[in-house]
């Protein structure tokens, strides 16, 4: 039996506002608990919120930048249920009157080819506080540091067909949040994370399947294997002649597992209800308007600008504009370097990007920056050095932090492009493996690589490759 | 002095003729007095009130006090006061001492107040008759075996004692105007969104309103004004210019277009009552106003729509006291569940639960539509009915209550009769239209409000009429003879 996937995301990405949504209590990671959490956060008798447009208005980029309408007016309403980190007993929401609705998002699969997920809608909400368990035996904490943070919920259509795809879409997501710079895209720190719902059903078949959904996800990696965990284990209980239950499951990492947390049968009724504390948002057009003209370039203009500027294969550009940062970096080096970007572009997709990730490091932290690349690539450009030996001065620029022409100077690395030198380097050689030469000239051609390793290694690499292949096939020749 | 109004007791305080720490220890010791017999406080707060009324003192010697220094008041115990126990009238909240100040008791306290004390109220707001408080009854200062009406029982019962010339409190449903009528004193609330509902304890956010209670029109008046306008923190507060209610109160009452409700002259309203009502009108008509009948074709429905959206966010609101972070914790619980329906369970009383539950119910997946919903739509039409009247009269005005006070424990086990005493009250809370009770006469000695009812933001008007009326009548210098 053949088997489709059909996979809807809800992406939580945490709205970078410098206060929380309804209080004025910062939002900053990693303060002790509960210093940052004031009587609006702990939910105190008598206390109300107040909305932060900052909030609104990164929730209008973001509707902006995926095509969708952008309500004029929407509602907050309550979402009642009891849990220790929800302070209040409900947790304010969108439902019925969400800010944003009707997007898409274009992705681009591993194969090349193009596909367009549907986004039904995206809502601001207030994030909750977490437990506390280690070191309390017995007893559970509560850290409300957290608890009222803007989150914008982005709900997809269950338009996705397998896991890969998923990614490719929260990946994207990922990409456009961090270029409006309306979420720092932390997801070791939770700001953002995603619930999948997952069905399968025949191929063919109309009808959608039962689904799962599993809750808080918060790696690229952890999505992917989730999901095709919870496909073969729907399989299989469909397989073994069994019924898909719809429930609320959990991915265990360690494991690498969805465990069942609650069925159906066990789920609240939130009893929404619109939020009498907070009037509904009203904006007009000009709002509206005013944000549009202050979006930026957006990921999929920056890589078709990218394409046609540079002369970038669509693959290319895509990888370069992957973040805005990494984009802003290429060009920067496009720019000092005056011109020469396809040499840019591998060098900052290949090496650079090689060293930033076994190193861990953002592009914003690497250690060489876009100036002292150009300068490194203008000596390849002018044939100081060769592109190989370029590598390794950019392994030195990467743990001295000197500039290219420094090193160079001092380790004597300029290319030998006098035929002279390269000339004696060859004679030497020549002497010195006469058995191989007598080959060579008895029509043992390949040996001439064996030559131009011998010379290089003899020049430590610094002749230049297209004059030593040319008085070498001169010399050998006889 | 403790029969001196707000306006009377200014002036004294500015003559010398009494000291504010003189003037507050007559009343702490009237309501110590008091306590006893009406238990219309849940903390007297002596300490705090002679050390501010020494802070007044100074300030009236200096002569930069501001226009309530040294008038003492007594706050609702539903408004949070920095550092003094705000209970709601409930074992939920019977330790609480909040760590902030309401809006409310903020600006009086800069106005100059000086707080005696906290009243005592239905459990969170939730009555009409103050019996649901955990600290007990309140009674009725003109007959100790009645109820002084709720939920603002506390703060009616003391001003009409004269243990404090004016008070606060709230209204959600007439917990302002209802105990006024009882009380036989006069109790404004306010439009919705006229006064900040930042730090008073909420029963149902849509609803509630912060007024005043007091004796005349004129010192509803004097506390309004600092009371009065909009509030950062909340944000269902308006931006709308606060009038000087004072400057406003001796307009003419030549032309004034009064409606009486058709509905409000029903059945159920006591014939004794309608006739003073009608004698009321008379004297108004005598000052140049028309009287004009108009009718509410939705009012009548006001008692069952209010009875759904209250309860409703009533559940919500109070979700957040769960033993977790403030307020009654029930002894060693077992588990989460546990320490939630024990907590509950022990710290609220019948009424509140019954509110919870019909809330949790009507919004309940199934049921919202037929309830919830349905009760929003009838409200917006009832606003549309008020909306109507107002385009051909300037307020309507009929009765506060349909009876007089009733006697203690006689409706506690008809929860439909209670919630019938807020009928003629209700609508103006659906609407968010502001209302004031005025007493109007006694029937059996026992005292009878009259309502007036205008449009949003007509407090200016509405005080008015009810100062010129005052101005023609005694009603509201009737005091309890116990009470003299």
């Amino acid at each position: 039996m053949a088997w489709e996937t059909v996979i809807g995301l809800e992406i939580h990405a945490q709205l970078a506002t410098r206060s929380k949504i309804f209080s004025g209590s910062a939002t900053a990671f990693g303060a002790a608990p509960n210093a940052q959490a004031n009587l609006v956060d702990l939910g105190y008798p008598g206390v109300l919120p107040v909305l932060n447009g900052a909030a609104v208005r990164m929730a209008v980029m973001f509707g902006l930048a995926i095509g969708a309408r952008i309500a004029q007016r929407s509602v907050f309403a309550r979402k009642n249920y009891f849990y220790p980190d929800l302070p209040k007993g409900y947790q304010i929401s969108q439902y019925e009157l969400p800010i944003v609705a009707g997007g898409q998002m274009d992705i681009v699969l591993e194969d090349g080819s193009a596909k367009r997920v549907g986004i039904t809608r995206a809502h601001l909400e207030e994030d909750a506080g977490k437990s506390l368990h280690e070191g309390l035996p017995g007893q559970s904490g509560i850290d409300l540091n957290r608890a009222g943070t803007p989150l914008i919920e982005i709900v997809s259509e269950p338009d996705m067909r397998s896991a890969k795809e998923a990614v490719a879409y929260m990946k994207k997501v990922h990409t456009l949040v961090r270029y409006l710079r309306i979420c720092d895209g932390n997801m070791q720190e939770g700001s953002f994370r995603c619930d999948a719902n997952v069905s399968v059903r025949q191929v063919g078949s109309e009808k959608l399947g039962t689904r799962a959904e599993i809750k808080n996800i918060n790696s690229f990696r952890f999505v992917e294997k989730a999901i095709n965990y919870e496909v073969a284990r729907q399989i299989e209980v469909l397989e073994g002649g069994g019924k898909v239950v719809q429930e609320t499951r959990l991915y265990d990492p360690d494991r690498a597992e969805t465990r069942s947390m609650r069925s159906k049968e066990e789920a609240n009724d939130y009893r929404y209800f619109p939020d009498p504390d907070l009037l509904p948002v009203e904006i007009d057009n000009a709002y509206i308007e005013g944000i549009r003209a202050q979006l930026p370039e957006l990921p999929d203009q920056k890589a078709q600008r990218f394409a046609t500027q540079y002369g970038l294969s669509h693959y290319d550009a895509l990888v370069l504009t992957a973040s805005s940062e990494l984009a802003d970096y290429f060009e920067q080096v496009v720019q000092k370097l005056g011109g020469e970007p396809k040499l840019a572009a591998n060098w900052v997709s290949g090496d650079l990007s090689g060293f930033l990730n076994r190193d861990g490091l953002e592009i914003t932290h690497s250690r060489v920056d876009a100036a002292a690349l150009a300068g490194l690539l203008a000596r390849v450009r002018d044939n100081t050095i060769s592109g190989k030996i370029a590598k390794d001065v950019f392994e030195a620029m990467w743990q001295d932090q000197q500039s290219a022409d420094a090193i160079i100077a001092a380790r004597g690395l300029q290319q030998i492009t006098d035929d002279g030198p390269i000339e004696q380097a060859i004679a030497a050689v020549m002497a010195a493996n006469p058995a191989q030469l007598a080959d060579y000239r008895s029509g043992k051609d390949k040996l001439f690589g064996f030559f131009v390793g011998q010379v290089m290694k003899a020049t430590q690499g610094k002749a230049n490759p297209a004059r030593l292949n040319e008085l070498l096939k001169k010399l050998l020749s006889g | 002095m403790h029969s001196e109004t707000v306006a009377q007791l200014q002036q004294g305080l500015r003559a010398r003729k009494y000291s504010a720490v003189e003037l507050t220890r007559a009343l702490l010791a009237r309501i110590e007095s008091a306590q006893p017999a009406l238990n219309a406080f849940i903390s007297i707060e002596s300490e705090a009130a002679l050390a501010a009324a020494a802070v007044a003192d100074q300030r009236l010697a200096a002569g930069d006090a501001p226009a309530l220094t040294g008038v003492p008041i007594a706050h609702k115990d539903i408004f949070c006061a920095a550092g003094s126990r705000t209970t709601c009238g409930s074992k939920m909240l019977s330790n609480f001492i909040s760590p902030y100040d309401s809006t409310v008791v903020a600006r009086l306290r800069a106005a100059g107040a000086v707080v005696l004390g906290k009243t005592n109220m239905d459990e969170f707001a939730m009555g009409s008759s103050n019996e649901t408080s955990h600290f007990g009854p309140v009674r009725n200062p003109w007959n100790l075996k009645l109820v002084p009406g709720g939920s603002s029982g506390g703060s009616a019962a003391a001003v009409a004692a004269r243990l404090v010339p004016a008070a606060t409190a709230t209204d959600t449903g007439g917990s302002i105007r209802q105990p006024a009528a009882l009380c036989g004193v006069t109790g404004l609330k306010p439009t919705y969104g006229r006064v900040s509902r930042y730090g008073m304890i909420a029963f149902a956010s849509s609803l509630d309103q912060a007024g005043v209670l007091a004796r005349t029109a004129e010192d509803v008046a004097l506390l309004l004004k600092p009371m009065a306008g909009f509030d950062p923190r909340d944000s269902t507060s308006v931006e709308c210019e606060v009038p000087d209610y004072q400057a406003a109160l001796n307009q003419p009452l030549k032309g004034l277009r009064i409606g009486l409700l058709k509905e409000f002259f029903d059945q159920g309203l006591d014939p004794r009552i309608e006739a003073l009502l009608r004698t009321a009108l008379e004297q108004l008509r005598a000052q140049g106003a028309t009287l004009t009948d108009v009718s509410l074709p939705n009012l009548p429905l006001s008692v069952p729509t209010y009875y759904v959206v209250a309860p409703a966010e009533c559940s919500s609101n109070l979700a957040r006291f769960d033993g977790v972070r403030f307020g009654h914790r029930c002894e060693n619980p077992r588990d989460l569940k546990d320490l939630y329906e024990r907590s509950r369970g022990e710290g609220f009383g019948a009424e509140v639960k019954r509110r919870i539950m019909t809330g949790t119910y009507v919004l309940s997946a199934g049921y919202y539509d037929a309830y919830y919903l349905k009760a929003q739509r009838v409200r917006a039409l009832i606003a549309a009915d008020f909306e109507r009247a107002f385009s051909t009269v300037d307020v309507l005005i009929g009765p506060t209550t349909p009876t007089v006070a009733f006697e203690i424990g006689a409706k506690t086990n008809d929860p439909v009769t209670m919630y019938l005493n807020d009928i003629y009250t209700i609508g103006a809370n659906l609407a968010g239209l502001p209302g004031v009770s005025i007493p109007c006469g006694l029937v059996d000695g026992l005292p009878a409000g009259l309502q007036i009812v205008g449009p949003h933001f007509s407090e200016a008007r509405l005080l008015n009429v009810a100062h010129r009326y005052q101005q023609e009548s005694d009603w509201h210098q009737r005091t309890p003879e116990a009470y003299r």
